[in-house]
């Protein structure tokens, strides 16, 4: 029976700081998009080569998907840092999560094996942090976008009973979102984890293939999902009441 | 009944009532977006992108319930 375990399992320790195997890749990643990130700036040129073409498409496609959700051009070039890197770094995580070595290759660590890497998104702290900065930068670009009184005016509103009611409900959406974005994608990733584990403990050769595509499939839609909720709320808050250009409906 | 069978029980009872519902709104969101594009197919992209958002929110329901589970069923 594999040894699946909830919580992330320690490596090592920096000093007092305990190193698990989950912020071990999430530090891989990192360090994997950020080389990648500067090599490719320092090659840009007026005639692209490869790798500049096909992220230029990537980027397009983002910007152009954004401009549905936000409206204009602008817009969207000022807020596509939050929301691919968001992206990029879910999608990052899952991909390189599915790795051949990852979850497989093992430290001895006292009496139990541990495995020394492990997807970054199957630890719960992961996915929290994320959700903590997404829902902390939304409320952030809200303030800057329409000022702290317009913001704090959606959440306390004196207008009326019904008006106070909904300002508090959306005090306490905006802390189910947290929760809703930790658990959806701490909860994919986790469940294909263990999927995974025991398809490949059952029926070592050739079963897990299927599974491993669905990982890879999951991994990409809920990275895609991420940014795009990213997107929608960032779009909610900055709206200027009047003329709001957002098509999508509003979701709780 | 001892614990294990209990974990057992709850474990069945955590993902076989987690799911139904989830499901069927699934099944819903699937529906209306098909039957939106086929009234109108020039708002085909607009009409996937929301239904795949909608999509998301609804599984997201089902991830707790397997969350829960998980949790029953390995964690001593």
């Amino acid at each position: 029976m594999p040894q699946i375990s909830l919580r992330a399992e320690e490596i090592f320790h920096i000093g007092s700081f305990p190193v698990t195997n989950a912020v071990l890749l999430s530090t891989i990643v990192l360090v994997l998009l950020a080389v990648f990130a500067v090599a490719l700036r320092r090659k840009l040129s007026f005639i692209p080569g490869m790798v500049q073409n096909v992220m230029e498409l990537i980027i397009e496609g983002a910007l152009s998907l954004m401009d549905s959700v936000l409206g204009n051009r602008k817009t969207s070039e000022k807020y596509m840092p939050i929301v691919f890197t968001v992206f990029l770094f879910v999608l990052c995580s899952n991909w390189l999560g599915l790795f051949p070595g990852v979850s497989s290759v093992v430290v001895r660590e006292g009496a139990e094996s541990v495995p020394l890497l492990r997807s970054p998104a199957s630890d719960l702290n992961f996915t929290l942090a994320l959700a903590l900065i997404v829902v902390t930068f939304v409320n952030a670009f809200g303030v800057a976008a329409v000022g702290l009184r317009k913001r704090l005016s959606v959440f306390f509103n004196f207008k009326g009973p019904i008006d106070f009611f909904i300002g508090i409900l959306e005090l306490i959406s905006e802390f189910a979102k947290i929760i809703s974005f930790s658990f959806r994608l701490f909860g994919n990733v986790f469940a294909g984890e263990v999927l995974l584990a025991i398809m490949s403990f059952l029926v070592p050769y050739l079963v897990p293939l299927p599974f491993m595509f669905l990982e890879i499939f999951v991994g990409f839609i809920q990275a895609f999902i991420f940014g795009m909720l990213t997107l929608v709320f960032v779009a909610m808050a900055v709206a200027e009441h009047g003329h709001e250009e957002i098509e999508t409906a509003k979701v709780g | 009944m001892d614990i294990n069978s209990i974990r057992l029980l709850a474990t069945f009872g955590a993902i076989g009532m987690g799911t139904v519902v989830p499901a069927l709104a699934i099944g819903l969101i699937g529906a209306k977006a098909v039957e939106a594009i086929g009234r109108n197919p020039e708002a085909a992209s607009k009409v996937q992108t929301m239904a795949i958002l909608a999509i998301a929110f609804a599984e997201a329901i089902a991830i707790y319930a397997l969350v829960i589970a998980l949790i029953i069923k390995f964690v001593q």
